[in-house]
């Protein structure tokens, strides 16, 4: 009962969340509000007894990534969102969309028999997982590794300023 | 004890909440925000149908779409600069053209 309870309070706080990251016209308050989701995230990956899952996602996601969102948007002094024509088509095949969309997972969620989940149940301890990583899942760990070096590399030649071309011209 | 559909409904709502903003949004970075939400309701399935298989496979899998989403803020975050210093705007309709 209480894992239901906590499951309902966190799961409220993550769809207002996500709802109030499509409402907010300015980037900032979009960029908190989905801070909020990943918190929220974190707490239902506890309920499901993934323990590093949860560790990961408070200091990847809400620390890291969301820290480069603050940043950008701060270093580029994004202002409020400009509406444009564009978006109208958008609009009116996004919404059909997503009634379609929503309305498939409705259903096949309902014909399915799906079992209850428990809290701890899982036997994933940070050490089995390390287990896993570092020896079942060793090559696409190593992998991660060069991909992650090869977008560090890559972020720094992009955002570089380019300083050649301006004096020439 | 949570049945595993309400999980799968949680995911999925974060999910279309994702693919709603992405296609409502105009501003490149909260388009770019919609993405990560739409990384998270699929992590929320994966950790939801590991703990449902006692498979912990799920778990290292949610571990690699993080450290692949974290890798794509960077280099994303990185052209974002880049766009804007050419264009000197965030909004994606006004960045129909690849080369000036």
């Amino acid at each position: 009962m209480l894992h239901l309870i906590l499951f309902s309070l966190f799961g409220v706080v993550c769809v207002a969340g996500a709802i109030n990251l499509l409402v907010q016209t300015h980037p900032i308050n979009s960029a908190l509000s989905l801070v909020v989701v990943m918190g929220a995230l974190a707490v239902e990956f506890l309920l499901l007894g993934a323990e590093f899952v949860a560790a990961i996602q408070v200091i990847v996601y809400a620390g890291a990534v969301m820290v480069l969102f603050v940043f950008v948007i701060m270093l580029l002094n994004a202002g409020i969102e400009e509406r444009t024509n564009g978006s109208r088509v958008a609009l009116r095949l996004g919404i059909p969309g997503l009634l379609i969309g929503s309305v498939l997972i409705a259903w096949v969620l309902t014909h399915a028999n799906t079992h209850s989940v428990n809290v701890g149940a899982l036997p994933g301890p940070p050490k089995t997982i390390g287990w896993l990583l570092f020896h079942d899942y060793l090559l696409p760990f190593e992998i991660t590794s060069v991909l992650v070096l090869i977008a560090i590399m890559g972020a720094v030649v992009l955002a570089a300023r380019p300083e050649s071309p301006r004096k020439e011209s | 004890m949570v049945p595993l559909s309400y999980y799968l409904i949680l995911g999925g709502i974060l999910f279309a909440c994702g693919v709603t903003g992405f296609l409502i949004k105009r501003n490149i970075i909260t388009i770019f925000m919609c993405i990560e939400l739409m990384l998270n309701g699929v992590n929320l399935t994966f950790v939801a149908f590991a703990a449902q298989w006692q498979a912990l496979a799920g778990q290292v899998f949610v571990f690699f779409v993080m450290v692949v989403a974290a890798a794509e803020a960077a280099v994303g975050l990185a052209i974002i600069i880049a766009v804007y210093r050419t264009r000197e705007t965030l909004n994606v309709d006004l960045v129909n053209l690849l080369k000036l």
